[in-house]
């Protein structure tokens, strides 16, 4: 039988859900700071998705994602029991886990669900690990309890202040910086933005920052360039030479810039898609 | 006799057709067409045209079968030698092979081998392939990972040789560059998917979504998952950029990643397929072979408004098939020859808008006997530009043996191998198409898979586990 069955289904928060599928193969190889590139179906893309976890007993990875366009809404549309058409990975470099000292880890939107990982890794080779988690609003923030339970410190924020701080969790660390906290480490994943903005609230106290880096993708394996980025001026390939780069050498405004190459297309096909669906409700 | 030395025409579709959709563009001769150009071979005793070919058909006696009508035992005679022959009959450069060494060529046209094996073929297809004999089971396993022309053509060589083979492919379809780079108006995703079919009646399992070096090593195949011998053809799939100023500017693209949304993706069905494209304005492709003749028609038929193919030599030296020119050119793709771009130019929102190019002249004959292209000291130009494909190459995709150290690979990437056997530095692992060559042609790649599988049935014979 084609693809890989989806063994469990969650609703983290509105339009985020938490699948655990069986992919035996890559439970056995999966690392920190890896991703999956999955195609939902026949016409489907491929977009590339963050390991979330894993258990090689098992066979069963986790995936979490919010669904925004096309893809995302038609896989947030499967049920336990259907199948992911394909799947394929590890793909991309895992991270470099060390112990730092005091590190932070700075998640934001479903961005926080790739935080949770790398939570759990820092801790266990020793690091103190604050947590900073965020979301536009309450409703939208997820893995609270879970990231809580396993880091040494957690804080929150929201944009509009329904949860924890009110504002961004950029402000949250620079709120600690400025307090005089000292930091080791940083590492970043989320919107381009937040993670531009967490790289330039550390550069001036020259921290070492990571950022997991969610360019548009294709094959994920090297071969069509589409999530290439400025590193220190350098192209790189984000599936084979990344995911996950120095923060401060990044240059955010063309990843930024490139993420949106498909925007007015995106809407369209979502259009389309709805209308679809509808229309088949309808008969 | 004047009818022995002018080849037969092949069948277009109209230029109005083509550039309004992805049909394919040659249709192929008809019986009438097919039986008149066959008897046209003089039938050499020693015929030049097998000599041109890199997997060796018997071309002078599938051309005599098809000059008697005897279409059946064509397709047959043919796939002795070749397990893809409507793939071959499409797009090999057989000007440079096999009908390049006809011998009707000194008084008139060549005889056109190409469209007569995939008259062969097609007919075969239309009917209904016949389920291949099989050879009795040497209870040898064979993993080939790739599954493009080179691994394909190895598979089925060692399958009919009766050894157990696995196929493992990267992507999620089988078929390497054929699938995901050779546009449907050239080479249909259905002729591709019946030959590989075909493939998988000779025995060889496909598995797809599968990357070798990543999921699972080379070492973890041969010792882990109990595989006798390994073939890796995994092409050239690192696409090649220029390297200058502004090249990461939305609206440019690899010619990899256009072709891979417009073919395997399908974005030219968008939104019924989901994967998006994006042609706007003029489109500039910068290269001069096959890839950038397949990017550029694939542009023109996106909707470009039109479309320029920027060339750093002069139309004599480009590397793509004459063919394939010709049909551009019908089509109004236009040329700006003797030009490299230097920089490319956005607007505010980080889009592509200009390219600047300096102009070229030729200069002496290079390594690769081409007259190599010298810049003219501030000749500086701008040619406007909203679409930019970058077709400048590939380079061999490194996944497959970047997790071991036991293949040799030169500093070019490419895998060291023997020249006779395509065996590498690693016991029981071969290779072979653009993964030791650099970017070539399927044939050759098919030529590589052939000769490995010769040399890997001599290995897996001799060894006892």
């Amino acid at each position: 039988m084609n693809g890989v069955e989806i063994l469990k289904k969650e609703e983290l928060a509105p339009q985020i859900k938490r699948f655990t599928v069986s992919a035996p193969l890559i439970a056995q190889k999966a690392n920190v700071g890896q991703f999956i590139i999955l195609r939902v179906d026949e016409k489907g893309e491929r977009f590339p998705l963050t390991l979330i976890d894993w258990n090689p007993d098992k066979g069963t990875i986790t995936l979490v994602f919010q669904e925004v366009g096309v893809s995302t809404k038609k896989l947030g549309k499967l049920e336990v029991g259907d199948r992911i058409l394909d799947i394929v990975g590890p793909l991309g470099n895992p991270a470099e886990i060390k112990k730092y000292g005091e590190a932070v880890v700075v998640g934001g939107g479903v961005g926080v669900a790739p935080a949770y990982p790398r939570i759990k890794a820092l801790k266990k080779v020793g690091n103190r690990v604050i947590s900073i988690i965020g979301a536009k609003t309450s409703k939208l923030l997820i893995l609270e309890k879970e990231i809580e339970a396993i880091s040494d410190e957690l804080y929150v924020s929201t944009d509009d202040g329904s949860k924890g701080f009110k504002g961004f969790t950029s402000e949250v660390l620079k709120g600690l910086l400025n307090q005089g906290r000292k930091f080791d480490f940083v590492f970043t994943v989320g919107p381009a933005v937040m993670m531009r903005t967490v790289a330039e609230v550390t550069r001036p106290y020259g921290i070492e920052t990571v950022a997991s880096l969610n360019p548009i993708m294709v094959d994920g394996t090297g071969m069509c360039g589409t999530c290439r980025i400025t590193v220190k001026g350098e192209t790189k390939f984000t599936c084979v030479d990344g995911p996950e780069f120095d923060a401060h050498s990044v240059d955010f405004a063309e990843l930024i810039a490139r993420q949106q190459t498909y925007l007015e297309e995106e809407l369209r096909a979502v259009r389309v898609h709805e209308g679809k669906v509808c229309s088949a409700a309808d008969a | 006799m004047k009818e022995r030395f002018v080849q037969q025409p092949m069948p277009k579709l109209s230029v109005e057709e083509r550039i309004r959709s992805f049909r394919e563009v040659a249709l192929g001769y008809g019986r009438e067409q097919a039986i008149a150009e066959a008897k046209r071979c003089l039938q050499c005793k020693e015929p030049k045209c097998v000599k041109g070919c890199p997997v060796e058909i018997d071309i002078p006696c599938f051309i005599r079968l098809i000059g008697e009508g005897k279409f059946d035992e064509a397709i047959l005679k043919i796939k002795e030698k070749n397990s893809l022959p409507a793939i071959c009959g499409r797009v090999c450069p057989q000007e440079d092979q096999c009908m390049g060494q006809c011998v009707l060529g000194k008084k008139g046209d060549q005889i056109n081998i190409g469209a007569l094996e995939r008259f062969a073929a097609d007919y075969e297809l239309e009917k209904g392939v016949k389920n291949p004999k099989f050879a009795a089971p040497t209870g040898k396993r064979v993993a080939v990972v790739g599954s493009g022309p080179a691994g394909l053509t190895a598979a089925a060589e060692l399958a009919k040789l009766g050894h157990e083979v696995t196929l493992f492919e990267a992507l999620h379809l089988p078929g390497g560059v054929l699938i995901y780079g050779i546009p449907e108006f050239r080479l249909p995703k259905e002729i591709v998917r019946a030959e590989v079919d075909y493939v998988m009646r000779l025995g060889v399992k496909i598995k797809t979504n599968v990357i070798v070096g990543k999921m699972v090593t080379l070492d973890e195949v041969l010792h882990g998952e109990g595989f006798d011998a390994v073939f890796v053809g995994t092409g050239a799939g690192l696409p090649g950029f220029l390297g200058v100023s502004g090249e990461n500017l939305c609206g440019i693209y690899s010619a990899n990643e256009f072709l891979i949304r417009a073919n395997l993706m399908k974005a030219y069905e968008f939104p019924e397929h989901d994967t998006p494209i994006k042609v706007k304005g003029r489109a500039a492709v910068i290269g001069g072979g096959n890839v950038a003749m397949d990017a550029a028609r694939s542009a023109l038929r996106l909707g470009a408004k039109e479309v320029l193919v920027i060339y750093r030599r002069t139309e004599k030296e480009m590397p793509a098939r004459l063919e394939e020119v010709k049909n551009a050119k019908e089509e109004e793709i236009k040329f700006l020859f003797l030009a490299t771009p230097v920089r490319f130019l956005g607007d505010n929102r980080g889009w592509v808008n200009k390219v600047e190019c300096l102009r070229m002249r030729l200069g002496k004959p290079d390594a690769s006997g081409r007259r190599s292209a010298i810049p003219i000291k501030g000749s500086e130009f701008m040619v406007d530009a909203e679409t930019v494909i970058v077709a400048i190459g590939q380079k061999p995709n490194p996944l497959a043996v970047r997790a071991t150290d036991a293949v040799n690979v030169t500093k070019w990437g490419t895998i060291v191998v023997n020249p006779e056997t395509q065996g590498t530095s690693m016991r029981g692992v071969y290779a072979g198409g653009d993964i030791t060559t650099g970017d070539a042609t399927v044939i050759s790649a098919m030529g590589a898979g052939k000769r490995a599988a010769r040399a890997m049935h001599g290995h897996l014979m001799s060894t006892h586990r």
